[in-house]
């Protein structure tokens, strides 16, 4: 396992940035979930696997029966799919939405306009009458 | 322990449910808002009271003792952060109260703008770090439907690109945070900053380091990672463009001063000088960017970039004087940079557009407003006695005394530059001609009186106000940068502070 999760969160990492170069929004979207999930591997591995008690605490004593497993890896990851969750979920909407208004899930065509309607480089002869405009 | 250290945090919280509560009542919303920043406000002055009288002030949460628990901790830098923040979350309550329109309001804009400023002062109160990353994606989230709401064509480009790009950075910040714990074993920074000089693979650290720089620059919009920035931040409203460009991009660069002089300082030849480096690349690439546009916003998000290389530049120094400029350019570029937004905003309202091309006349017509722009302008350029003058004269000050000319020289040269942008912008809005299609009202609407732009123009007066009294009287602003340097560099009261007498 100490070797293998690595490996398969390094994999995960790099598909997750081959989908983030693609062009389609929808490519995009997955490729943080895949990275989003392959960090979660990685904290998980970086914690330390072990095979130990359950951190749990027995009733009457006051400390879990050791040697026990570390639970703050876990602890750490559920915060972060939680969160990760969250923040999937409004880039999905954000998405569909762009989708819905812009006509399109091809990213060279969604921000193509962009350059056009918020004036971004405009042509040499603009600028030149841009002071006295 | 300092209870009252929540407060910044619990009370935009208190704030922006309240504000959820009264979503129907535009009224009552904007109520909130003003209630609630002026006692953020007033809870950053009581705390700022305790930490000039005592130090570093530390609050274990739930009681648990440091390097389990969370912590929250206030330093002088961290105190300074906070104080903005409060300041700037009163006068874009004040400016939002006219500029953002009844739908927006009615679909939540109170709430968010709440949260994002809970987001920002958990970020800079929090002492560990994997709840920094928390409070990070608290901001996020806020400063995502922010920005995207609206749903005009415009906003969801600027949306997909920022969103996208900070959902990325956060996660290789939470790869860094792994990397972090399975070398040491603690998340606690005061806790971190002990052991991470016991770790014997320091190339490890290294790496870590730079993940961490390569997550906190993006956020922080620094070269070559800025592109998102000006691609996003000229499409919102411009109460949420001036909070952003003022307040977020902060947020990148306060973290990068946390973690590069708690943290990673083992090996400063090497980091600190790809620090440098990006410092000077990000100035420079900045202002050559705004001066290449005639949009009045990305002009403005352009200097953003260029400013954060001041500041990056100031880290890079490693001295007392130079972390003092970078803290105080800081300062300074929140409130110089808000308010050019804010004066883009009004300008706006005036002309019905933010392209320099079709504007004109607001010298004429509007005399007083130019006069703040030029307050504000000058400030940014960095003329004497406006603030930006001390921090850029601390900075140059800080370069020439470890004799790192070229850096030095490059940051005068930008200056020059950010001037000549900065005229751009007053030679055709301000200084002319009117243009031939004007909206009606052009003219004749005074700025003060009937039409409600006087709401506006409070807290541009507001700022404006604070800008000419920093740098009029700028020695105790520079007292307590020093401090909050002198402190960082010497990361051994922050760790007694946090985890007691070692």
């Amino acid at each position: 396992m100490d070797t293998l999760l690595p490996i398969l969160a390094g994999a995960i990492f790099a598909t997750g940035i081959y989908l983030l170069l693609r062009s389609s929004l929808i490519l995009t979207v997955i490729g943080i979930i895949l990275i989003s999930n392959s960090v979660n591997l990685a904290l998980f591995s970086l914690g330390r696997i072990s095979t130990e008690n359950p951190p749990l605490i027995a009733a009457g004593s006051i400390e879990p029966i050791s040697p026990f497993a570390n639970p703050l890896p876990q602890a750490l990851i559920l915060t972060a799919i939680v969160i990760g969750f969250g923040l999937l979920a409004f880039a999905l909407a954000l998405a569909y939405r762009s989708y819905r208004e812009l006509g399109t899930v091809d990213q060279d065509e969604l921000l193509k306009d962009a350059e056009d309607t918020s004036a971004g480089i405009v042509p040499r002869e603009n600028l030149e009458n841009g002071g006295d405009a | 322990m300092n209870g009252m250290l929540v407060l910044p945090i619990a009370i935009p919280l208190i704030t922006a449910t309240l504000a959820l509560l009264f979503r129907k009542s535009s009224y009552l919303q904007r109520l909130f808002g003003l209630l609630g920043m002026g006692a953020l406000l007033v809870s950053v002055i009581l705390i700022f009271r305790d930490v000039q009288a005592d130090g570093i002030q530390v609050l274990q949460l739930g009681n648990w003792a440091a390097p389990f628990g969370i912590t929250l901790v206030v330093d002088m830098l961290a105190m300074l952060m906070i104080g903005i923040t409060a300041i700037m979350g009163v006068v874009i309550a004040i400016y939002s109260i006219y500029d953002i329109d009844r739908e927006r309001e009615q679909f939540g804009y109170y709430p968010l703008l709440h949260i994002l400023v809970m987001g920002v002062n958990g970020s800079f109160l929090t002492g560990d770090i994997f709840n920094l990353y928390v409070w990070f994606e608290v901001m996020l989230i806020a400063s995502f439907i922010l920005l995207a709401l609206g749903n005009s064509k415009n906003q969801l480009q600027g949306a997909l690109k920022y969103v996208f790009i900070n959902l990325f950075s956060s996660l290789v910040f939470l790869f860094g945070v792994a990397m972090l714990y399975g070398m040491t074993g603690t998340l606690n920074m005061a806790d971190l900053a002990v052991r991470l000089p016991e770790v014997e693979n320091t190339g490890l650290v290294t790496t870590v380091a730079m993940i961490f720089m390569v997550s906190f620059g993006i956020k922080a919009a620094v070269f070559p990672l800025f592109f998102w920035l000006p691609a996003s931040y000229h499409t919102p409203p411009v109460a949420i463009s001036a909070i952003f460009g003022g307040l977020l991009t902060k947020v990148g660069v306060y973290a990068l001063i946390r973690v590069f002089t708690l943290l990673f300082t083992h090996d400063t030849g090497y980091t600190h000088t790809i620090l440098l480096w990006v410092g000077g690349f990000t100035m420079v690439i900045g202002v050559l960017g705004a001066a290449s546009h005639v949009e009045f916003r990305k002009i403005l998000s352009f200097h953003i970039v260029s400013q954060i290389g001041y500041m990056i530049m100031g880290l890079a120094f490693n001295t007392a004087m130079g972390i003092m400029g970078a803290i105080f350019y800081v300062l300074h570029n929140i409130l110089a940079k808000s308010n050019l937004f804010l004066i883009s905003g009004i300008a706006q309202r005036l002309l019905g557009t933010f392209e320099l091309k079709k504007m004109g006349g607001l010298y004429k017509h509007y005399p007083f407003l130019a006069v703040m722009f030029l307050i504000s302008a000058f400030a940014l350029a960095g003329f004497p006695p406006l603030s930006g003058f001390w921090a850029k004269l601390s900075l140059v000050k800080a370069g020439l005394s470890i004799e790192l000319y070229v850096i030095t020289g490059v940051a005068i040269l930008v200056g020059l530059l950010t001037l000549f942008s900065m005229t751009k912008i007053w030679l055709s809005a301000f200084w002319g001609a009117v243009p031939e299609e004007v909206p009606d009202h052009f003219g004749k609407q005074p700025l003060f009186g009937a039409g409600g732009l006087h709401i506006l123009m409070i807290p541009v007066m507001i700022i404006a106000g604070l800008i000419i009294l920093v740098g009029l009287n700028a020695q105790p602003l520079l007292e307590l940068c020093m401090t909050a340097a002198e402190q960082l560099l010497n990361p051994s009261v922050y760790i007694e502070a946090v985890l007691g007498p070692q």
